[in-house]
């Protein structure tokens, strides 16, 4: 790819008219044919609606429409008190759902002047990197799927069963855990949980081997992606892509490891993977090693796990002091944050929620230009993105 | 041996008739059944089909069937509605009318034909005016995608496919399928006669082709772009529902069925097993081809069920840059060395 200006979002008028009669014998006249891909279509992971103009299977041009799903938290947010909020946020990208509580939490504990015990800490980086690897997991299989190999996904769900068992262990809920409290955690791990967490870790890495065999080393899995729906790294930054999408371009950025220290990452050894490429295929491999590396993290976490409270001294009603607070961290889509304005109440007088989804589909006009319609499909499926994500 | 009652040719056509009619929605059940709901279920750990009626999930396909006949006959409003309706008919006659010629021992055919392979491969492309007649008549953008795929994916690996089978037809010297069963039973390798020559031997490279080409025919994984439930939903069956979806995957399974037959038959030595002759070779013959079809399938399913999907593009690249040459190089290979060594 050489081009590397930002070009601009233009959305064509004569897209939107014909869309309203569109009938097949209309659209064949003037050579192209618009194309709706959802809302509800199987590769757009909820109701992603992209508005396609195919000439033959060559896509002219692709236009994402969202909002399909906006449920309003960001307003909902400023009706709710803080430990109500959590409830809500957890449902942003609810394959992470843990890791979407985190940086609310941390930033209202910011503004009190609190701070969770270090075995809170620790154990909410576990949990969070744990649903790391119930996010990615699912792409590792799902990615095969977008691309016709039926097989890895299923594994891919099979196998996230297993962290989603040890999330509900701990918690108690499996995909909406709502299990952070400002100043620490609701409980403490349960009896046992440690050495089942090491025991599935060993299966999650070889389900990891299993993916690389079946798809890494195939033939027809790298022939559909790589080179396809490739990201220049200066152009993605622009685009505000962020997570592995951006690390696959090569630029090594995570938050993790460069932004303001928080939780218990300061604290181990971990390595950022990158990868020059840029393409769909650099963006499944550089999923996969982040698995492989979250799940070295996790071991590291168990064996280092501190003693001691997993709650703050907090007041009983909890009001947060006036100010003002932007927290971001690295989720697994990327990058998230919260910014949270706060006048003294109960609840917050506006939140600002920064989705990783909603920056990273924001590329998908530039990148679907001139492609193959099996490779929308490949470039969606490869930049990984939850809707609930992007519509909030 | 001759057949113990006379019956005349009304009664003789009546019993085949009911033959073939009742064979391909067996064979399409039992690959279902065997493939798509057990060594799925195996392979990618699924627990649903393994469930229901206790042993196994005996009563899976029961149920699924079931289930097709309940739902609504949806017709889109925009649907040519004669031609949605025949579609999928001519799709199943298809693979009906290439069970016809198909040996299941020395006397158990439906019909002689001395150009069978020929006849087989003709009608096998019958269903690809169904899946255009389909894809055009529903009125729907992903099902046309879908049938011009078919279409143009169909009409690439229809070459590949004759040329493989070619190689067969100079080996044998007929294109009898009996004949060609015949001259692998009687056939011998380097003086060794004691199992004859199954052609797979000396046509592995035309077998790997025919397998390649029939994948493609059969628009299964790696080679199912038409259908791709990822892209496309479901091609041109995205607007089928109930009796008339049915028809279709009887249709595709049924092709699965006849292909594994044609392969087992062209490169397999088809129902012949060394030292059975006679009356006992024609009690023994659908047993014997149904076990090396039931082999040929395996493989074509476990392919389906574990590769990716190719693009349409390298799709056509493959055909036209790599197996119709390699093809074109083993006629010319087969009709030398046939020459060469008498």
């Amino acid at each position: 790819m050489t081009t590397t200006e930002t070009p601009g979002f233009e959305v064509d008028p004569a897209l939107h008219r014909t869309l309203e009669n569109a009938r097949v014998n209309v659209e064949l006249d003037n050579g192209d044919m618009i194309l709706n891909l959802g809302p509800q279509h199987p590769a757009t992971h909820g109701t992603l609606r992209l508005v396609v103009r195919l000439d033959g299977e060559r896509v002219v041009a692709a236009d994402p429409v969202i909002g399909y799903m906006h449920r309003g938290y960001e307003k909902l947010s400023e009706f709710r008190t803080y430990p109500q909020i959590t409830t809500l946020i957890n449902r942003i990208d609810w394959l992470s759902s843990f890791a979407n509580e985190v940086p609310f939490v941390s930033g209202a504990e910011q503004l009190m002047g609190v701070e969770a015990p270090p075995r809170a800490q620790w154990i909410r980086t576990i949990l969070t990197e744990l649903s790391r690897i119930a996010t990615i997991y699912l792409f590792l299989g799902e990615m095969g799927l977008q691309v016709g190999a039926l097989t890895p996904a299923f594994w891919g769900f099979r196998d996230r069963e297993l962290v989603l068992n040890l999330i509900e262990g701990a918690t108690g809920g499996r995909f909406h855990p709502n299990f952070n409290r400002i100043g620490g955690l609701k409980d403490d791990l349960p009896w046992g949980w440690i050495s089942e967490c090491r025991a599935t870790m060993d299966k999650i890495l070889k389900g990891c081997d299993d993916f690389e065999d079946v798809l890494v080393g195939n033939e027809i899995f790298e022939a559909r992606t790589r080179g396809i729906g490739i990201i220049p790294g200066e152009l993605g930054a622009a685009y505000g892509v962020s997570g592995a999408n951006l690390r696959a371009s090569g630029v090594d950025w995570d938050l993790r490891r460069d932004g303001k220290p928080y939780l218990a990452y300061p604290e181990i050894d971990f390595k950022v993977w990158t990868h020059p490429d840029g393409d769909s295929f650099a963006r499944y491999w550089v999923r996969l090693q982040e698995t492989r590396e979250a799940v070295r993290m996790v071991i590291q976490l168990l064996d280092g796990l501190p003693a001691g409270s997993i709650m703050a001294k907090v007041p009983r009603i909890i009001k947060v002091p006036e100010g003002e607070v932007w927290v971001e961290v690295e989720n697994p889509l990327g990058q998230m944050g919260y910014y949270i304005v706060s006048k003294g109440a109960t609840g917050p007088f506006r939140v600002k929620i920064r989705s990783a989804s909603f920056s990273n589909v924001s590329i998908l006009p530039w990148l679907l230009r001139g492609v193959y319609v099996p490779d929308v499909i490949t470039i969606m499926g490869s930049l990984y993105f939850i809707l609930g994500d992007i519509d909030r | 041996m001759t057949l113990a009652l006379e019956i005349g040719w009304g009664t003789t056509l009546a019993i085949k008739t009911l033959i073939v009619l009742m064979i391909i929605p067996l064979g399409a059940l039992i690959l279902g059944y065997t493939f798509l709901l057990k060594m799925m279920s195996h392979m990618q750990s699924r627990l649903g089909p393994m469930d229901p009626g206790g042993f196994h999930g005996w009563f899976q396909l029961v149920g699924d069937g079931i289930k097709f006949l309940q739902k609504e006959d949806i017709m889109p409003d925009e649907a040519d509605r004669r031609v949605f309706a025949l579609a999928p008919a001519i799709v199943v006659i298809s693979t009906f009318l290439i069970f016809l010629v198909i040996p299941t021992g020395p006397r158990l055919v439906v019909q002689h034909l001395d150009v069978g392979v020929f006849y087989a491969l003709a009608v096998s492309s019958l269903s690809v005016v169904g899946v255009l007649m389909a894809g055009w008549a529903s009125a729907n953008k992903f099902a046309l995608i879908g049938a011009l795929r078919a279409a143009a994916q169909l009409i690439a690996y229809e070459l590949p496919l004759l040329l493989a089978v070619v190689g067969v037809v100079i080996q044998a010297g007929t294109m009898n399928l009996n004949g060609i069963v015949i001259a692998q039973a009687n056939g011998s390798i380097f003086g060794m006669d004691f199992f004859g020559n199954p052609f797979i031997l000396t046509q592995i490279v035309g077998f790997v082709l025919f397998l390649i080409a029939a994948q493609a025919e059969l628009t299964q994984t790696p080679f199912d772009m038409p259908v791709a439930e990822s892209e496309l939903v479901a091609g041109y069956m995205v607007e089928y529902t109930g009796f008339r979806f049915l028809f279709f995957f009887i249709g595709e399974f049924g092709t699965a069925f006849a292909f594994a037959a044609l392969a087992a038959t062209l490169y397999l030595g088809g129902y012949a097993i060394p030292g059975v002759n006679g009356g006992l070779a024609d009690l023994l013959g659908p047993i014997v081809l149904f076990v090396k079809l039931m082999a040929v399938a395996f493989f074509m399913f476990w392919v389906r069920f574990t590769y990716p999907r190719l693009r349409e593009d390298q799709l056509q690249a493959i055909a036209w840059k790599y197996l119709i040459p390699i093809g074109l190089l083993n006629i010319i290979a087969t009709a030398i060395i046939k020459v060469a060594v008498p």
